[in-house]
């Protein structure tokens, strides 16, 4: 895995006229992972976003060095596409990695078109195109939503075997995730 | 990254081209059929004013079905979340407008050239006033490919956007439609020059203006 690290320095977000978090630094560099938690609308997301550069911080500056994977609640495959050719897009972007589609429970889905899948079933499809990117640094916003008990051990333990070969992950969620050693930070420590 | 723009490519073709899902080109191309065989219902069978008339009528409906597929150009994929995907692999806003607008001209320009054809038998053209009408389609819809890129991404996230956007194209795209139709006025060949040049600003700006416009509507 190419070297990554991604650090922010004293941060802030203003959603509209209200500033929803401040004074926020984080760093974490290979190996690392990190669960973000917070009440809804405490601005997580927002957070997840100015760390994957697409949204410009109020204050403050990010680092990264390595590229960002994310998964939000959009998870960029065609709608009227099966399955198999959404994600086939993906990896001709991106290039021959194994995206563990049997892993993900896929395998029997491929044919169908992605507007049929269920919320959990394109959660996972969703993973599919995150594993086959391999960018060092996740970015995970909601990622176990919707997803049932067994396809939620088998995130946390995607999570987990990305860190061990030297990965970063920074978690969004309201929900439990478990991984050993993993750093937690609440976002309502830094509201306002 | 070459290999993700012609990936790009494909997939934009494969959605917007005849057939595809977001059926860029049949429905415009039937409206402007459509268009060309009301006039002559509307104004009556006098060859004369038909044949005058029609080579702006021509122009007129082009016009009009261009703003057809206006609100699926850029907005889909804003909402399904790939524009930030692509940010995060490095392909910017501008490479994949300018993709687009490749394929977005392949999936109007071409077809409604074909569609002019029979267009012109319905209005009576001439030969040569049909030979004005596609150099000047040739040299002018690549503009309003770009022209329709930049309004839609201008006007992704409105409320009522593709209203906004059939209306901000219209007067826009006023150079084309006085230099494209002027050309078969005078017969001469600088007002499908002057269609040219003002297609190339309008190719030349759009993966700017377009691309600053979808960066702009993440904040």
């Amino acid at each position: 895995m190419q070297e990554c690290r991604i650090a922010a320095h004293d941060i802030a977000c203003r959603r509209g006229e209200r500033v929803l978090f401040r004074g926020l630094s984080l760093a974490l560099h290979p190996g690392d992972a990190l669960h973000v938690r917070g009440a809804n609308g405490i601005g997580k997301s927002s957070l997840i976003r100015i760390l994957a550069g697409l949204l410009r911080p109020f204050a403050g500056d990010v680092a990264r060095s390595g590229t960002v994977g994310l998964i939000d609640e959009r998870h960029a495959l065609d709608a009227h596409m099966p399955l198999g050719r959404a994600l086939a897009f993906w990896q001709r972007v991106d290039g021959p990695a194994d995206n563990e589609i049997a892993r993900l429970g896929l395998s029997h889905l491929l044919d169908v078109p992605v507007r049929y899948l269920s919320t959990g079933q394109r959660k996972r499809a969703a993973f599919a195109r995150l594993l086959g990117q391999a960018a060092p640094i996740w970015l995970l916003d909601e990622p176990l939503n919707g997803l049932d008990a067994d396809a939620a051990r088998l995130g946390e333990a995607l999570v987990g075997e990305h860190c061990a070969q030297g990965g970063i992950a920074i978690i969004a969620s309201h929900q439990p995730f478990t991984l050993q050693g993993m750093g937690r930070l609440e976002l309502a420590g830094f509201a306002p | 990254m070459i290999g993700g723009l012609i990936a790009l490519l494909r997939r934009d073709l494969g959605l917007l081209l005849l057939g595809g899902r977001r059926g860029g080109a049949t429905l415009p191309i039937l409206f402007f059929l459509a268009v060309a065989m009301l006039f002559p219902f509307a104004v009556g069978p006098d060859a004369g004013l038909l044949s005058r008339t029609g080579g702006g009528v021509i122009w007129v409906a082009a016009l009009l079905a261009a703003i057809l597929p206006l609100d699926r150009l850029v907005e889909p994929d804003i909402e399904l979340g790939f524009f930030d995907q692509w940010a995060l692999r490095g392909i910017s806003e501008e490479w994949v407008i300018a993709v687009r607008m490749i394929a977005h001209w392949l999936s109007f320009g071409p077809p409604l050239m074909l569609a002019s054809l029979p267009a012109a038998a319905l209005l009576g053209l001439d030969e040569a006033s049909l030979r004005t009408v596609e150099l000047g389609l040739l040299a002018g819809t690549p503009g309003l490919a770009a022209l329709g890129i930049i309004v839609a991404a201008l006007t992704t996230g409105l409320r009522g956007g593709a209203a906004l956007a059939g209306l901000l194209v219209i007067p826009l795209a006023v150079p084309l439609l006085v230099f494209g139709a002027g050309s078969l006025a005078v017969g001469g060949e600088s007002g499908l020059a002057l269609t040219g040049a003002v297609s190339l600003v309008l190719l030349a700006i759009a993966p700017f203006a377009a691309g600053a416009a979808i960066r702009a509507a993440r904040g």
